[in-house]
């Protein structure tokens, strides 16, 4: 099979990768770019799990295709934290134990932090709705959805 | 079998002479938009080798455009986008939340009407409602362009009118003017991304005194493919789309429907519930329509 020549920007860093035709967008960010933070749940669509950004919107990374990617801009669950220094969603996910087994967790982060850029002060049910396509097997969602109301609070007013 | 290949053309000319050459050589071929239906079927029920044509490239498939007459969403424009048009929005509801409804946050993202369409499945929700609309599929191929109601698009389950060599363009929905309202209303049994038992999308237009003059009904999930109801407009055009009106829209589209018993809902169950959902759309599009 042909491989096709993907030139995209991940995490605000121009790469260049080959992918499969039908490689999807997170088969070349766990394969082919080793950028394994971002998760494969269900691979159709419906767990979240595999959320990236691509040209600032959040997307299901197993629904595009990694040649797709060409000329693109894609943010991941890599590109969140500042160096060490967690980003504040990141913390209170810990803060808050918004997580067990962790699969679910950086898609949960990237589509939080895209409903906190869109609507910085989101109510319980905003949350639960947005947050409707990333499934979580373990924590029950409320200690998520904590997670994201202390977030934002502490987004809006810095302690 | 072959090799899986990819393409994004970067026009409209080049699309249609690559899906054309395929077809000759007996290249299969498959049209993406935004792929939340195409990759999952890649990956399950049908893993064979062919040519992605990916269409966003295309400034004609981004086109978003609100004319006097006529209101043109491009094939490739995703549901998030349009959900974020207020103009559109306001000017057809039922239509919009008719995509809304389809998906989460993450597939709203992606998924597009036109993809919606041409996935061609029964139980699609934005074709009920484009039915409503009295939308028209603009398509393009080897022969050139052509408009197709959109009730005659899809001629089963999971298929459409289109030949190899063409794609769709985009859809081109009549511009309501005045005292028109639509209205789009599936059952699920949760509230949130499922896949329609059954749906009704009703548009109509009132006159001063409230009386309906136009009204267009289409029904989803209960026959092979969404069907417009024209015993259903009839029953509401001439009244003032009161209880007696709307019960009589009602029966029409339960008498209309032939749909099958699966794990979603049975044959009484679906019969019934698409003359209830007819009711309430109709409903809500009168009010709709009032305050508009």
């Amino acid at each position: 099979m042909a491989k096709v020549h993907v030139s995209t920007t991940v995490n605000g860093q121009p790469v260049d990768v080959l992918v499969e035709p039908n490689d999807s967008l997170l088969d070349t960010l766990r394969d082919g770019l080793g950028l394994t933070g971002t998760k494969e749940g269900c691979a159709t669509g419906d767990c979240g799990a595999c959320s990236v950004m691509l040209e600032g919107r959040l997307v299901c990374s197993c629904l595009v295709l990694g040649a797709e990617a060409e000329g693109k801009t894609i943010d991941t669950i890599e590109g969140v934290a500042d160096g060490d220094g967690l980003h504040v969603l990141q913390q209170k996910f810990l803060e808050h134990a918004a997580l067990q087994c962790g699969i679910c967790t950086p898609g949960f982060i990237v589509a939080a932090k895209a409903l906190l850029e869109k609507n910085p002060k989101p109510d319980e049910t905003t949350i639960r709705y947005w947050l409707a396509g990333n499934l979580c097997r373990c924590t029950g969602y409320d200690k998520i959805v904590r997670a994201v109301q202390d977030a934002a609070n502490e987004l809006a007013s810095p302690a | 079998m072959g090799d899986y290949a990819y393409a994004a053309p970067a026009t409209v000319d080049s699309t249609v002479e690559l899906l054309s050459s395929s077809a000759d050589s007996g290249t299969r071929t498959q049209v993406l938009a935004g792929g939340t239906d195409v990759l999952v079927q890649m990956r399950s029920i049908d893993r064979g080798a062919r040519l992605i044509v990916d269409i966003k490239q295309l400034a004609e498939t981004n086109v978003l455009s609100i004319g006097e007459d006529e209101i043109y969403i491009g094939a490739a424009i995703p549901s998030a986008i349009l959900n974020e048009n207020a103009e559109l929005k306001g000017k057809l509801p039922g239509l919009i939340e008719s995509a809304d409804l389809i998906g989460s946050t993450q597939i709203q993202g992606r998924a597009t009407i036109g993809g919606n369409l041409c996935n061609s499945s029964p139980a699609g929700d934005t074709i009920p409602a484009l039915i409503a609309n009295s939308a028209v599929c603009h398509i393009v191929g080897a022969d050139g362009e052509r408009d197709v109601p959109v009730e005659e698009f899809v001629t089963g389950v999971g298929t459409n009118c289109m030949a190899p060599h063409e794609f769709l363009l985009g859809l081109r929905v009549p511009t309501p003017k005045g005292n028109t309202g639509d209205a789009y209303l599936r059952f699920i049994p949760r509230t949130e991304m499922d896949i329609a038992v059954a749906g009704a999308g009703v548009r109509l237009t009132l006159d001063d005194s409230g009386t309906c003059t136009t009204a267009r009904v289409g029904i989803g999930a209960v026959a092979p493919t969404a069907l417009v109801v024209p015993e259903a407009a009839d029953a509401l055009i001439g009244t003032q789309v009161d209880d007696d009106a709307l019960d009589a829209a009602a029966a029409a589209c339960s008498a209309a429907a032939s749909p099958i018993t699966d794990k979603r809902g049975t044959v009484e169950y679906r019969v019934k519930v698409v003359g209830v959902l007819c009711k309430r759309a109709g409903a809500i599009a009168r009010d709709r329509a009032k305050a508009s």
